[in-house]
Formats: C-alpha cells, sequence, structure tokens
C-alpha cells in the first residue's frame, strides 16, 4: 500500500507499470508523449521485486489505442498495461508484438536506403524458433531484437 | 505501385520462376522478335555495370523496343541531390518499365513502392540481383535437365556474395544438397544456414577446394569482392585463397559444369576455358534470353483481379 503512494493515484486514463528503468525515456519517445497535452506523471528508479529498478508513466484522461501500446511490446514486452476509469482498472491490456513495425526502428546496416533518404522504415517480426528477429522490408537484413536500434 | 515488379527472388513462386524458364528457352530458341514495339524502357544505372546494362539493353533493342537512361549516377540528377523517389517519378512519366542499378540496398523495394511503371531490380548494393538468380538457374536447368535433386557446391565469398544466398533462396523449390566451400572469413552467414536448416535441405562446410566437388553437379565459383570488404586488410588476405585449375577437375562427375556470375579475376584459371565442363561463358549469353523473358512478363497487362493474363 505504501509503495502504491508514492505516485498520486490516477482518476481516469493509461498506466504503464514495470518498465525496465533505461527504458522509460524510450517509451515516451515512442508514445510521443513529449508533445502530448495531456497531464502525464513520469516516476523512475522505483524499487521493484520483479526487475529490481523499474519505471511508470501515467496518462491523465487518455486512454491509450492497442496499435500504440503494441509499439512498446518491442522494447518493454514485459511492462504492464491498465486502463484506469473512475479509479478503476477496467483493462489489463496484455501487451502483442505487432507483425510489422513501422518508423520506430533505425536500420542497423548504414547501406540500407533508409539511413539516406526519407523512407519510412519497416520492418517484419520473425519469431522463428526460440529468438525473436526484424528484417528491414528494404534491405532485407535481419537484425535481434535485442540489437534493435530506436530511432 | 505496379505489382509487377522484380525486386527480389523471393517475390516469385516456384511457378512464376519455372514460367520464366520457360520463356526463355522460346527467346533462345527465337530472340528476335518485336513484342515490344513501341515500348521505351529505362535503364538507370546509379552505378556501373557494364554486363548487366548491355544485358538488358540488348534484351530490349532484340525485342523491338528503344532504351533511355544513363549508366553512371554522375550524369544523372542524383548528383544534384533529386532524391530516388523524385527520380522515379519523373523517369515513369517517359518509360513503360525501369531497370534499375543502385549502390544503397533497398533501393529497389523503396522505388517498387513509389513507381506507377514496374521495377526491374538490377542489383541493390549487395542485396538482390533477381536476374542474375534467374539466369544461374536457367544455365543449371539447361546443363543438367533438370533442377530438382541436384549437389551444388558454392565456393569462395560466401559471406558478402548476394548472387549464392540468392541462389540458395531459389534453389529451395527443388531439393538441393549443398556443400559450401570457404575461408573462415568468408562464411556462409548463419541466416542462409537457419534457413536451409527450416526448409530440410542437406548442407556441409569445407574450407579446402582440392578433392571437395566430385560429386558435384554444379560448382558454383565468386570472386572476392574487393569493394565488399569495410577492412582491405581482409581482402587482401583472402584474395587468393581458391584458384579453380584445369588438372582438379580430373576426378569431377563428365556432367559437372562450373558457372561462375563473371567478371573473374583469379578464381578460375583460363586453363579451365576449354574444358567443356567450363559454362561461364554460356552462363553469361543465357543471361540475355532470361532477361527478355523478365522484361516480357513485366510488361504483360495485368486483368482486373490482379493477376497476370
Amino acid at each position: 500500500m505504501e509503495k502504491k503512494l508514492k505516485v498520486a493515484a490516477l482518476r481516469n486514463g493509461t498506466v504503464i507499470d514495470h518498465i525496465p528503468s533505461d527504458k522509460l525515456f524510450k517509451v515516451v519517445s515512442i508514445l510521443h508523449l513529449d508533445t502530448c497535452l495531456n497531464q502525464i506523471t513520469l516516476a523512475n528508479n522505483l524499487e521493484s521485486a520483479k526487475i529490481g529498478s523499474k519505471g511508470l508513466v501515467k496518462i491523465s484522461d487518455r486512454a491509450l489505442e492497442v496499435d500504440e501500446t503494441n509499439k512498446i511490446a518491442l522494447i518493454a514486452p514485459h511492462a504492464k498495461i491498465n486502463i484506469i476509469l473512475d479509479y478503476q482498472v477496467v483493462e489489463k491490456r496484455p501487451l502483442v508484438l505487432p507483425e510489422e513495425i513501422r518508423e520506430i526502428v533505425q536500420c542497423t546496416n548504414p547501406n540500407c536506403i533508409t539511413n539516406h533518404q526519407a523512407v519510412t522504415t519497416r520492418f517484419h517480426v520473425l519469431n522463428n524458433d526460440e529468438e525473436i528477429m526484424l528484417k528491414c522490408h528494404y534491405c532485407e537484413r535481419e537484425v535481434k531484437r535485442d540489437d534493435v536500434k530506436i530511432k | 505501385m505496379s505489382n509487377n515488379s522484380l525486386v527480389s527472388i523471393a517475390d516469385y513462386s516456384k511457378e512464376e520462376i519455372l514460367s520464366i524458364l520457360n520463356s526463355a528457352a522460346d527467346f533462345e530458341a527465337n530472340p528476335n522478335r518485336k513484342t515490344l514495339d513501341g515500348k521505351v524502357i529505362a535503364t538507370l544505372f546509379f552505378e556501373p555495370s557494364t554486363r548487366t546494362r548491355l544485358s538488358f539493353e540488348t534484351a530490349v533493342i532484340r525485342l523491338g523496343g528503344s532504351i533511355i537512361g544513363f549508366s553512371d549516377a554522375a550524369t544523372s540528377s542524383s548528383s544534384k541531390g533529386e532524391t530516388l523517389n523524385d527520380t522515379i517519378h519523373m523517369v515513369s512519366c517517359y518509360a513503360d518499365a525501369i531497370v534499375m542499378r543502385h549502390p544503397l540496398e533497398g533501393a529497389a523495394r523503396h522505388a517498387a513502392e513509389v513507381s506507377p511503371v514496374p521495377i526491374i531490380n538490377a542489383g541493390d548494393g549487395a542485396n538482390q540481383h533477381p536476374s542474375q538468380t534467374l539466369l544461374d538457374l536457367y544455365s543449371i536447368l539447361k546443363t543438367q535437365g533438370t533442377l530438382e535433386n541436384l549437389t551444388i557446391c558454392l565456393v569462395g565469398d560466401l559471406k558478402y556474395g548476394r548472387t549464392v544466398h540468392s541462389l540458395i533462396m531459389a534453389m529451395s523449390h527443388f531439393h538441393p544438397t549443398f556443400k559450401f566451400i570457404a575461408p573462415d572469413e568468408l562464411k556462409m552467414p548463419d541466416e542462409y544456414k537457419v534457413f536451409c536448416r527450416r526448409n530440410n535441405i542437406p548442407f556441409t562446410e569445407v574450407n579446402e577446394l582440392t578433392d571437395n566437388f566430385n560429386d558435384a553437379d554444379i560448382l558454383y565459383m565468386t570472386r572476392v569482392q574487393k569493394e565488399r570488404f569495410q577492412d582491405l586488410m581482409e581482402y587482401e588476405q583472402v584474395k587468393n585463397v581458391y584458384t579453380l585449375r584445369n588438372n582438379m577437375l580430373n576426378n569431377s562427375k563428365p556432367t559437372l559444369r562450373i558457372l561462375h556470375p563473371l567478371p573473374r579475376v583469379t578464381e578460375i584459371n583460363p586453363d579451365v576455358d576449354s574444358n567443356e565442363k567450363a559454362y561461364y561463358f554460356k552462363q553469361a549469353q543465357n543471361g540475355l534470353y532470361v532477361r527478355q523473358a523478365i522484361v516480357s512478363k513485366v510488361l504483360k497487362p495485368l486483368t482486373s483481379n490482379g493477376e497476370q493474363e
């Protein structure tokens, strides 16, 4: 109970919890929260029994769309998304990695067209064997999920 | 986007590949036709490739079509900073199809997405060069009588060599057995070995060329390309490791044929040229018929449901 009080309760909106501390500001950037006009509470380096140190985002009066929250599945697959209505959790949303990721990932191949001209990046998510790989739609180069560069 | 573009060999199904090879055989029997009469084909070579460009241009001219374009980016407006998107839009106002070679990987996919006319990828950096793959398949089919159940040795630069990567993908339809022969520095990348395992394609890897291709149907030699190396020291260390000589062919199958995408440097000694197993110059000639087949296919009109007639 004491832990929860470190960040004020949210009446309506979206809570993203259990973000690894080193990914918090990537999440902020991917969700374009830097230009969002709603009240936003960020917390970082909170103690977490599960992941050691975690970050948290609360966005007032805005329920993020599924397409938006799935964008963070790539970098924070174990984050918890709660949609809040009148102080109650009305939806606990699982994160699903989309089949295609647009825009947020930068191709690691320096010779890829997307690193030279104004082309929106597109990656196909390949779920072979035990490892998740991203394949550039343009240069066809594959990169491991852990080696992905976020723009 | 025009759905008729050919960007990557993976864009073609097994049936489409076989249909191109059939059509190439028709063109070989009768290469001079006027089926492209009145058509204009642009050849945009943002990096020079004389062999590929001349082959495509000859293919078009023998079919009665006309050619516009450039053979060097320095003479095009891209040297003034024009984006590929703009160049493609501008050229598509004049041409019915665009054959493009570009130094950046993914350039052909991007061009095909923005272009109202079909794009034929004639090489995008180290990525794809599907007309080369199709002419390799045509050469294998012609010399072996089949594409099924062949043993194929890939030799040389298996790390950066895009032709061998595309050949693995294309041959995966036909139950091949591969042997990868390369120095450790130029070994086949893991992603292609994973691809083989996933498709139940048996393969072995060895370092030595001598006596390692006696059971092979096809010996596919490649050049170690200086321009693919970031580190020139590494290039100097590996460039001369494999040279095929005529006396090394004594124990090979009588039906073995040697392929090479050309140009060769030191990897095939000239004394091999007179051996009947040497097929690389004929292979280059096959490129003409295959490119006639490709240009004809991309220019076929689509029916209302998006299928080709």
